[in-house]
């Protein structure tokens, strides 16, 4: 049937329809009916014609998708009617949805999808794993491996097809092309681990079991360093660059795609390439990362405890020295994303809170207009309209908000999402973060779900009557209403205690932030300027040539105007945890033979380095120009390694060992704790001086300026240029600004989980200003009796306001109870912060409360108003 | 409106197909006939509802067992639309009787056993 066979069929169905209803009025007037009752008679005989047309019509094959298109176009008329509601709940569906999306594709992104390499589920990542609590606590539980240990796992076990081992470096990269020194973060790989992993060279190979020894000087090097420094010119193979003043040949470009583990990482060098060759034997200098690929057929603890054994052995014939006992693993994704797993987690459970709050508010709004409609619909049932049709178009309207507010929403989600990689510095680039086929099903999911949550139940609920009884229901008492605002105070109530939860998460972050941020680093970060360089053992091959070269820069900067002052040293603090070292003190109770050696983190510092820097001495002396070359051999300890090993006794004289280095030195100073990192409890701190000259190490110059410290940048980097134009500098930043890095994923999170909370509570409370004035209205009649008879105003604010402020204390009750169990989840996260904090919960009833009174307060206030007589005479 | 056919037997489901054809083996009839015919037969018993008789008269007629003709009536000068049996229409009440014999028989069985003989 076409169509346009339509209309004729019509008349036709309306024809028969007419002359069967005449002949029955004909057969009720032969029974002697006057012709007016007649016609009564028949047409209740008859029934409702309209109805009839419907049901006959539905026998007809199309009219399934005619009928959609119909409800279809009336939803579309009565939501551009009310172009504010619509509006406002596109807008609600757009952000909670983008919100939800954007989280979701990172989350999906980093967490589900697979790395992109061969069979990437059978890639572990292993460790050394100390037993001891106390370990755990500073992370050591997930140590890095020391190359010994690596070796013999790889010679002794057999549960793995293969082990291959990473380790992290920087370089200075200077090319003989007249292009500016930088410096460049690298990887040191073994031989077999592009193999292992199943990745091939783009251009060129990668490298060969002859090349992964100490002089093995070749590198390969990303896509990213080859397009952008090399013009992406592939005849760089075999040509050779210079690192940290060696000479390396290129053999070989990685893929495009290859971003692990980082971004960042430009260049890779052979495992053993440059070490020098005692390193590769110690078993206590941990600085690897260790890959390993599962045979198909042995399952990862089988592996594992081949692996824990060898270990174990290994820390038998070492027990002195810190060779841990056990082994840990973690698959290759949940190594790239482990410091991000759980804010994220967080993040995407705090966006679906909201988008279940935005989708109770829509059912609210829904409500509240399916009431609003009640005439509408009860005219529809008289008419003939079928309950299910009715739900239809409520449905279909429901659907069209959530669909419009899902298109909107998943454009929001393509820019919140590239707003939050770039925002979010932890995240990692190893698999690329973007939308996909399941982001999208994600999505349309989320539609879908939205769209039933919202228009499902309003419409069951409004359409749930016999036409009297909608007729009937804008009268004043209408059971039916009364369910309504039930179910409208219901739907708040949940809305008001998820909100509370997030409240409650955003402040318990918040105020976690609020502590990291006081944290005091145990020096000034006011107008102090940081950069780092690296002197090649190459070019500075004696302690002289380095000291030169480092006490020339000081005198150099130091005499720059505007510079207070100026000190070098191996890191700084809030700079990350750097070098940390064994030592045991000479002729201490704690340090007696065989007994484990203690951990410090292991610190130069140049004579002017604390007094730059504001680090306070408390006991003996700093170092001056004479602590050089190790004689005399001084060193300075900070005050919890004072504490620690000497509590009462005067530590200074006695003698340390700093193991790995084989250094004896004298203490001469105690000075302030620092933390190596906000959030990180400070850890037992030697510092040696700066003029014994090391070279291939780390420097970095801190200098406190007058006035703003950015301004001495580019002096200082001159003054570097003048003293050496091949020395790349790198991390120019001033103090606050590493400070501000620290923080970076602690801002992020509580500010983004705090912006989930407010934009909640600000939906939940136009719910309820929505409920409350709702009901205002419907009471209206009774509250004119109320003043009528006699109420005062400040009665009906009170009757209004507890009205009102019941669901919210409702939800209330049940956010906090939820909360409890829900804190669990961000406790991992805070920062000197309780999870049951009082202040917290307090804060949040409070603000709950207030924000609810001042939204009841207007409604209540317009209540107190009425006009008896005008409210009566409505009746 | 509806209360009081409800009161009387609903039309089990499917027999107003099979009853709307085997009226019209009587001859061609019009939508009002055929519901009168069906109503008066039983005695009342059977109250034809308007709204099932048109959406059934047309369901027949896309299955082509009944077609419609608007004709002049016999006994006066008016057209009404009269269905009348196909062919195929026939063969389908002949199919729907007997399924229907079997129904009752088998029903009729449960409910009022026959003593076995012997």
């Amino acid at each position: 049937m076409h169509w346009w066979h339509r209309s004729k069929r019509d008349l036709d169905l309306e024809r028969e329809l007419r002359s069967d209803l005449e002949l029955e009025e004909e057969e009720h007037r032969g029974n002697g009916l006057s012709s007016e009752d007649a016609r009564y008679a028949a047409m209740r005989a008859f029934g409702n014609p309209t109805l009839i047309r419907e049901q006959t019509r539905a026998v007809w094959s199309w009219n399934r998708v005619e009928l959609l298109l119909r409800d279809f176009k009336i939803s579309v008329r009565t939501l551009s009617r009310s172009p504010g509601f619509s509006l406002t709940a596109v807008l609600v569906m757009a952000l909670c949805i983008g919100t939800a999306t954007s989280l979701f594709t990172v989350a999906r992104s980093v967490l589900l999808r697979p790395l992109p390499f061969d069979d990437p589920g059978k890639l572990v990542m292993l460790y050394e794993h100390f037993r001891a609590p106390s370990m755990n606590a500073q992370g050591f539980n997930y140590n890095l491996v020391a190359p010994a240990d690596y070796y013999d796992w790889r010679a002794q076990s057999h549960g793995f097809a293969d082990l291959a081992a990473l380790r992290w470096w920087q370089f200075s990269l200077t090319g003989g092309d007249g292009k500016l020194p930088e410096i460049v973060q690298g990887r040191g790989a073994s031989w077999n681990l592009f193999p292992l992993l199943g990745v091939q060279a783009a251009v060129g190979r990668t490298f060969t079991q002859s090349e992964d020894r100490p002089d093995g000087f070749v590198t390969m090097i990303t896509w990213s360093l080859f397009e952008r420094r090399f013009g992406g010119d592939p005849s760089i193979i075999g040509k050779q660059i210079h690192l940290d003043g060696e000479t390396y040949t290129v053999v070989g470009v990685l893929p495009k795609w290859f971003n692990w583990p980082d971004a960042k990482v430009e260049i890779w060098v052979p495992y053993a390439s440059g070490l020098p060759p005692a390193v590769l034997q110690h078993h206590d200098f941990h600085f690897t990362n260790v890959v390993a690929r599962l045979k198909p057929d042995v399952t990862l603890d089988a592996a594992m405890s081949q692996i824990a054994t060898v270990q174990y052995s290994l820390h038998q014939q070492n027990l002195n020295a810190p060779v841990a006992e056990d082994v840990a693993s973690r698959t290759l994704t949940n190594d790239v994303a482990h410091g991000v797993q759980k804010p994220l987690m967080i993040l995407l459970g705090a966006a679906v809170c909201m988008l279940l709050i935005g989708c109770l508010n829509v059912a609210n709004l829904m409500v509240a207009r399916s009431t609003v409609r009640q005439r509408e619909i009860a005219v529809r049932c008289a008419l003939g309209a079928q309950r299910g049709a009715l739900i239809r178009v409520q449905l279909i309207e429901s659907f069209l908000l959530s669909l419009t507010g899902g298109a909107i929403g998943v454009l929001l989600s393509l820019a919140i999402t590239k707003w939050l990689v770039s925002s979010w510095h932890e995240l990692p680039s190893a698999q690329s973060i973007h939308a996909d086929g399941v982001v999208l099903a994600f999505a349309c999911s989320v539609v879908i779900a939205a769209a039933l949550l919202s228009g499902l139940l309003p419409a069951i609920l409004s359409t749930g009557k016999t036409v009297m009884a909608a007729l009937h229901a804008s009268s004043r008492s209408a059971a039916g209403s009364q369910s309504r605002t039930i179910l409208r105070k219901t739907l708040l109530t949940v809305e008001i205690a998820m909100t509370v939860v997030l409240l409650i998460a955003a402040g318990l972050l918040l105020k976690s932030f609020w502590r990291l941020r006081a944290t005091d680093l145990g020096c000034t970060t006011d107008r102090v300027l940081t950069m780092s360089y690296s002197l090649p053992g190459k070019q500075y091959d004696t302690p002289a040539k380095v000291n030169a070269f480092n006490e020339e820069l000081l005198t150099r900067v130091q005499a720059l105007p505007g510079v207070r002052g100026a000190g070098l040293g191996s890191a700084i603090p809030g700079g990350g945890a750097g070098e940390d070292d064994a030592f045991t003190i000479l002729g201490h109770p704690s340090s007696t033979p065989g007994a484990a050696e203690h951990d410090a983190l292991y610190r130069t510092a140049s004579p002017g380095y604390f007094a730059t820097l504001q680090v306070p001495l408390l006991r003996g002396r700093l170092f001056t120009g004479e602590d050089r070359n190790g004689h005399p051999n001084t060193c300075i300890v900070s005050h919890q390694l004072a504490q620690q090993f000497f509590s009462a006794e005067n530590p200074l004289g006695a003698h340390l060992v700093v193991s790995a280095r084989k250094v004896e030195c004298e203490i001469v100073g105690v000075v302030g704790d620092t933390l190596y990192q906000i959030g990180k409890a400070s850890q037992p701190t030697i510092y040696l001086p700066i003029l014994n000259g090391e070279s291939n190490q780390q420097n970095t110059l801190a200098v406190r300026a007058a006035t703003d410290p950015l301004s001495l940048s580019l002096p200082i980097q001159k003054e570097i240029a003048k003293l050496n134009p091949q020395l790349p500098v790198s991390d120019v930043f001033t103090m606050q600004q590493i400070v501000a890095q620290s923080l970076g994923s602690a801002t992020l999170s509580a500010s983004l989980v705090l912006a989930f909370a407010l934009l909640s509570l600000l939906l939940a409370l136009v719910g309820l200003f929505g409920v409350l004035s709702y009901v205002t209205t419907q009471r209206a009649g009774e509250i004119g009796l109320r003043l009528a008879l006699g109420a005062r105003r400040e009665q009906v604010v009170r009757l209004m306001l507890s009205d009102g402020l019941r669901p919210t204390v409702y939800g209330l009750v049940l956010g906090l109870a939820a909360s409890l169990g829900a804190v669990r989840l961000v406790q991992s996260m805070l920062y000197a912060t309780q999870p049951l904090d009082l202040a917290v919960f307090a804060g949040v009833a409070a603000t709950l409360i207030v924000a609810a009174t001042l939204a009841c307060l207007l409604p209540a206030w317009r209540a107190s108003r009425v006009d008896p007589v005008g409210a009566l005479r409505m009746e | 409106m509806p209360k009081k056919t409800q009161q009387r037997a609903n039309l089990l489901v499917g027999t107003l197909d099979m009853l709307i054809l085997r009226t019209l083996v009587w001859g061609p009839a019009h939508g009002h006939q055929i519901g009168k015919h069906i109503q008066r037969t039983t005695n009342d018993f059977l109250q034809m509802q308007h709204g099932s008789l048109y959406p059934a008269l047309h369901r027949l007629e896309a299955q082509g067992w009944i077609i419609a003709k608007w004709e002049k009536a016999t006994d006066r000068n008016r057209e009404f639309k009269y269905y009348r049996l196909t062919e195929k229409g026939r063969k389908q009440l002949s199919l729907e009787e007997s399924q229907w014999k079997q129904m009752t028989d088998a029903v009729a069985r449960v409910m009022w056993p026959v003593p076995e003989e012997g």
